[in-house]
């Protein structure tokens, strides 16, 4: 599997650490019901078949953080972005 | 049947053209008392002691493939019981007694081979958690030897003992783990259960479920509507999209674990071997062919296939343990799709729907958990209270605190 990272070009997936699904983000704390919150951001995913947007790093090339939209019942790369556009 | 040395001379005597089916293939019936999703070894196994041990053998096992299609053909068939933690150490201890009176409990050959299960540690730092993990066994009265190098040597005199980076410096030693024959489960826990007349439905994909006042009253399949007093799901791989059809999410991701098997040699490898240093086990299978395999790909996938990242890494593991198998020809590879939890073991316990009960998340390990899944999670559906032996495996610990990570990874799938 080869990502393609829009500042390298595409490379070996053994290039890169995973972070898992981009569509969590950290609750507010002052909220009435952040355990809750904390507790489903920490351990609840959707874990599709299909398209999945996810977190890659870059380790071993430009180190930037990807988010890359991959399809996990064929690892077909449908898109491939910066994780926060400078 | 039944099967015995009689009935193995007759059929000899006969060219062997008067085997009969070993199990039914059943079409679904309206209703059941108990609906199994998953013909797999933890569902069949389920269904088995369901009938068994619990009485209710109105049961149906329905599976969208043949039985046995999903992971149940996709491991490297060891079993063992040197777990660390309390609740999964005495669970997977329960799981070996299971196995080791299987054949004669299911009058079925499942090839249970006890010889043994040895991780190598590299250092002294390992050794010491080594010896940690082996007293944590004993304290539970599971066996386990610490090895040294040279016990080891004798043992395997063909390891890569002076490694520049991972000198072989000893082992951790289960002798009564080992392996089994992992179609010969299936095959057998589906005999001993359709004898009791439980009905396995093949070609029979869950689709959704049936409401009945906030309840789970049965599946929507494909070959019809089946109602049921109660549903469990054994679909480990495909956990989350059952759930998700019953409207609730799961601390999983599903990932691809890849595996191989070598042409045949000669007998070599005297029972299971983990290096400790990287990640790569070997046992060698009955017919003699390696089976091995190392770490997961590491990234969510259903696709059934892996990358050659992974293969590279898992063959640099086997070289640095057995340079001797430099030359050996690779068969086959394959991947499996796992159920990784976020503390890296199982859960079995009720689902937030009332009717519906999960048994899912058994990461890379269930191969080796059938017997024990299968007992506890009958025990959960005809009782409606865990087992005690899986009392841990409780689904809301990840809310509560009470996590069983075994090997301190943190939420992180991936690492388990």
């Amino acid at each position: 599997m080869r990502l393609p990272c829009p500042f390298c070009g595409p490379r070996d997936s053994a290039e890169f650490a995973y972070l898992g699904d981009a569509a969590i983000a950290r609750p507010d704390a002052a909220a009435p019901d952040a355990p809750r919150l904390f507790y489903e951001a920490t351990y609840l995913r959707d874990n599709p078949a299909g398209p999945h947007r996810e977190h890659w790093y870059h380790a071993a090339g430009c180190r930037q953080w990807l988010v890359v939209t991959r399809d996990t019942t064929s690892h077909e790369i449908l898109a491939a972005a910066f994780a926060r556009q400078p | 049947m039944r099967h015995s040395i009689l009935s193995l001379a007759l059929n000899a005597l006969s060219g062997h053209r008067r085997w009969q089916p070993t199990w039914r293939d059943a079409a679904p019936k309206p209703a059941y008392d108990v609906v199994i999703i998953g013909g797999g070894g933890h569902g069949l196994a389920t269904a088995h002691y369901l009938a068994s041990r619990y009485g209710i053998a109105n049961v149906a096992v329905v599976e969208k493939g043949w039985i046995g299609s999903g992971n149940a053909g996709r491991n490297t068939t060891i079993i063992r019981s040197n777990y660390l933690l309390p609740g999964n150490n005495h669970f997977y201890e329960l799981s070996m007694k299971l196995w080791e009176g299987l054949e004669q409990e299911l009058n079925y050959n499942a090839m249970v081979s006890q010889r043994g299960i040895v991780n190598l540690y590299h250092s002294d730092g390992q050794r010491d958690a080594y010896a940690r993990r082996g007293n944590s066994m004993r304290l539970h009265g599971v066996d386990a030897e610490l090895l040294d190098r040279e016990q080891v040597r004798a043992m395997a005199p063909f390891l890569d003992f002076d490694n520049a980076r991972f000198p072989i410096k000893g082992g951790l030693l289960q002798r009564r783990a080992g392996t089994a024959r992992h179609d010969a489960v299936v095959w057998g826990y589906a005999h001993a259960a359709s004898k009791r007349g439980v009905d396995i439905i093949q070609n029979c994909e869950v689709t959704g479920f049936l409401h009945d006042g906030g309840r789970i009253a049965g599946v929507e399949t494909t070959r019809g509507t089946i109602r049921a007093a109660k549903v469990g799901m054994a679909v480990a791989g495909h956990s989350s999209r059952v759930a998700a059809l019953a409207g609730f999410r799961l601390p999983i991701e599903s990932h691809v674990l890849q595996a191989f098997v070598s042409e045949a040699l000669k007998p070599l490898i005297p029972g299971v071997i983990t290096f400790g240093a990287g990640h790569f086990y070997v046992s060698q299978s009955d017919k003699g062919g390696l089976v091995f395999g190392g770490d997961i790909d590491g990234y969510n996938s259903y696709a059934q296939r892996g990358n050659l990242p992974v293969i590279e890494d898992v063959a640099e593991g086997g070289m640095a343990l057995m340079p001797m198998i430099g030359r050996l020809r690779l068969l086959r590879a394959w991947g499996g799709i796992m159920d990784m939890s976020m503390d890296g073991s199982p859960i079995i316990d009720a689902s937030p729907v009332p009717g519906l009960y999960v048994n899912a998340g058994w990461c890379y390990g269930g191969f080796k958990a059938i017997p024990a899944s299968g007992l506890c999670f009958a025990h959960l559906l005809a009782r409606g209270e865990p087992h005690p032996t899986a009392a841990a495996l409780r689904l809301d610990r990840f809310e509560r605190g009470y996590l069983l990570d075994e090997k301190g990874q943190g939420a992180q799938p991936n690492l388990h």
